[in-house]
C-alpha cells in the first residue's frame, strides 16, 4: 500500500511520504514537519502533552497512527495564534500564570481550546478540572490553568456574542 | 515497535477476510494497541485499519425500542448524545469516568469491549505472564497484587478487565453483533468474554477475523432509566482505572424493588454480573440491611487471589453505597466528577 497520506495542517496542506507504517502523529508532526510545540512528554497517552485538534477534537497525538488519519485537519500550538496576537486561551494561562517550566503547556493550552469547543464544563470549576484531567503538569499549576481556562472561555463567548449581535 | 504490514479495506468483509490471517489484528484509534504495540506486549504482523468502514459509526433507535450503537462510535460522542444518556444514564456516567477526555475522544466502542487487563507483569515483558506467554507462569501470584482479582480468577491468571463501560452494559443485558468468516452473529456481552481458566490467552469468544460490528441494548434496559448509577473508587480523583466499581439499576414502583441490575467492575477478569444479588433485591422495599444482604451475596464466591482481601469489602460497600445513589435517583445531569464517590466541593459528601 501507498504510504503517502495528505494532511491539512494549521490550515496548510502537507504531504508527508511514509517509508514505514509506525509514524504516530506527534512524530510526524515533530521529526518531519518540526513542529516541535507539541511535546513527547510519556509518549504513552498518559500525560497529555502531546494533545493537538484532530478535525477539531483534542486528542492524544502520540497515539494515532498518522497514515491512519490521511486527509485528516490538525490543529497546533503553532497554528493558534493570530499574527503576533496570542490566541485568548494563551493569553489568559500568562495572566493568570498557568504554568511554570512550560513543556506542558503547549498541551494544557490545545485540551483547554478543546474543551471550551466541547461546551460541557460551562464555568464550574469542577467541571474544567475534571474536563482537564488528562493533561499533567509536575510543577502544579493547575490552579491557574482553571481560572485561565473559566476567564478565556468567557471572553471567547463574549466575543461570540459580539459577534453575532 | 514491531514493523507490521498496514491494510486498510473498504467493505466489512475484505476486513474480515484481511484478519483472518494469522498475526493481524484490527486497529481502531488505537489508543490500547498502539501503548501495548510500543512496549512490545502486542507485536501483530498486519494491522487491519477499519475506522474507515462505512456504516459503523452510528447510533440507531431501533423500532423494538432498543439500540444499536455502531462500534465506531468515540466513547465521547456516545456519552455526550442526550437521547442515549437520558434513556441509559448508568453507561453515559462509566463512560465519563473511563480514561482522558482526549481518549473517549478517540476511542471507540468496540475497541474498549476489547480492551486488555492493566495488570502490571502483563505490560512487563520481563516478568512471566500466562496471558502474554501460554505456560510461562505468573508473576503477579506472590507479586504486587492488591489489585487484582477476587472473583473468576484462576491459578494462571488473576489479571482484572478494566472497562468502565463494560460494567453497565453487562448489568442491561447488552449484546454484540459480530461479523466473521461464516457471516454476522450476535452474542450476549456476558458471554463475550471468557474466564480465565488453563487458558488466560484466550480472552473472548472471537474467532481470527471476527469483528465486533455493533453493540445493542434492549428496550427493556431504558425502564431502568430512573433509578440507575454507576460508582467508581479510584486511586486518585480522575483519570485511573478502577479499584472497584459497580453499576446498579432498579426499577422501583410503588416503594419497592420490582427489578434489579447488578453488576461489578475491576474485581474479575471479565465483567462481573451480580445475578444472586439481583435476586435479593426484587420484591423488596430499598433499605440498608437488604442493601448489605445483595452485597454479601454478590461476593459469595470471592477469595483473595493475594494482598487483596480489602476488595471483597470494599465491593461490598461500593455495591451498597451504588444502590442507595440508585434509589434517591439518577441526577439530570451527569456530576462534574462522574462515578466518583467524592467531591472536591467543600461540604459535599457524596457528588450526586
Amino acid at each position: 500500500m501507498n504510504l503517502s497520506i495528505s494532511l491539512t495542517v494549521n490550515g496548510e496542506r502537507r504531504e508527508v511520504e511514509l517509508e514505514d507504517p509506525r509514524v504516530t502523529l506527534l512524530d510526524l508532526l515533530r521529526e518531519r514537519l518540526f513542529l516541535t510545540g507539541t511535546k513527547k512528554g510519556c509518549d504513552r497517552g498518559q500525560c497529555g502533552a502531546c494533545t493537538v485538534l484532530v478535525d477539531g477534537r483534542r486528542i492524544n497525538s502520540c497515539l494515532a497512527l498518522a497514515v491512519s488519519l490521511d486527509g485528516a485537519g490538525i490543529r497546533t500550538i503553532e497554528g493558534i495564534a493570530d499574527g503576533s496576537e496570542l490566541h485568548p486561551v494563551q493569553a489568559a494561562f500568562i495572566a493568570h500564570d498557568g504554568l511554570q517550566c512550560g513543556f506542558c503547556t503547549p498541551g494544557q493550552i490545545m485540551s483547554a481550546i478543546g474543551l471550551i469547543e466541547e461546551a460541557q464544563a460551562g464555568d464550574d470549576p469542577e467541571r474544567v478540572r475534571e474536563g482537564m484531567s488528562g493533561n499533567l503538569c509536575r510543577c502544579g499549576a493547575y490552579s491557574g490553568i482553571t481560572e485561565a481556562i473559566l476567564d478565556a472561555q468567557k471572553s471567547l463567548t463574549e466575543a461570540k456574542q459580539e459577534r453575532a449581535a | 515497535m514491531k514493523n507490521f504490514e498496514y491494510i486498510r479495506p473498504a467493505s466489512v468483509s475484505e476486513a474480515v477476510a484481511a484478519a483472518s490471517e494469522p498475526g493481524s489484528a484490527y486497529l481502531a484509534a488505537g489508543t490500547n494497541l498502539l501503548d501495548l504495540m510500543k512496549g512490545g506486549i502486542s507485536r501483530p504482523n498486519r494491522l487491519v485499519d477499519v475506522t474507515r468502514l462505512p456504516g459503523l459509526d452510528r447510533i440507531e433507535h431501533l423500532p423494538d425500542g432498543g439500540i444499536r450503537i455502531g462500534a465506531l462510535v468515540r466513547n465521547a460522542d456516545l456519552a455526550h448524545d442526550a437521547s442515549f444518556a437520558k434513556s441509559y444514564p448508568a453507561v453515559a456516567e462509566a463512560l465519563l469516568s473511563g480514561a482522558s477526555p482526549q481518549l473517549r475522544n478517540a476511542a471507540t466502542v468496540g475497541g474498549n469491549l476489547l480492551q486488555r487487563t492493566r495488570c502490571g507483569y502483563f505490560y512487563d515483558t520481563a516478568s512471566a505472564c500466562n496471558k502474554r506467554e501460554p505456560g510461562a507462569g505468573c508473576d503477579a501470584r506472590g507479586g504486587e497484587n492488591r489489585l487484582h482479582a477476587v472473583l473468576g480468577w484462576s491459578e494462571s491468571c488473576i489479571a482484572t478487565h478494566p472497562s468502565d463501560f463494560c460494567v453497565p452494559l453487562v448489568a442491561l443485558d447488552a449484546h454484540v453483533e459480530i461479523e466473521g468468516r461464516s457471516g454476522r452473529r450476535k452474542v450476549a456481552l456476558e458471554a463475550l468474554h471468557r474466564l480465565p481458566g488453563d487458558t488466560p490467552q484466550q480472552e473472548t469468544e472471537l474467532e481470527p477475523g471476527d469483528l465486533i460490528v455493533a453493540l445493542r441494548l434492549p428496550a427493556e434496559a431504558r425502564s431502568f432509566a430512573s433509578h440507575a448509577r454507576y460508582l467508581k473508587l479510584r486511586e486518585r480523583t480522575s483519570f485511573a482505572f478502577a479499584v472497584v466499581s459497580a453499576a446498579a439499576a432498579l426499577r422501583i414502583e410503588q416503594g419497592t424493588i420490582w427489578d434489579a441490575r447488578l453488576a461489578l467492575g475491576g474485581v474479575a477478569p471479565k465483567p462481573w454480573r451480580a445475578r444472586a444479588a439481583e435476586k435479593e433485591l426484587a420484591g423488596c422495599r430499598p433499605g440498608a440491611a437488604v442493601f448489605r444482604r445483595a452485597a454479601e451475596a454478590a461476593l459469595a464466591d470471592a477469595k483473595p487471589s493475594g494482598d487483596n482481601a480489602f476488595k471483597i469489602e470494599l465491593a461490598q460497600r461500593i455495591l451498597v453505597r451504588a444502590l442507595t445513589l440508585a434509589v434517591a435517583g439518577t441526577p439530570a445531569r451527569v456530576p462534574a466528577l462522574p462515578a466518583s464517590p467524592f467531591s472536591s466541593v467543600a461540604g459535599a459528601l457524596i457528588d450526586a
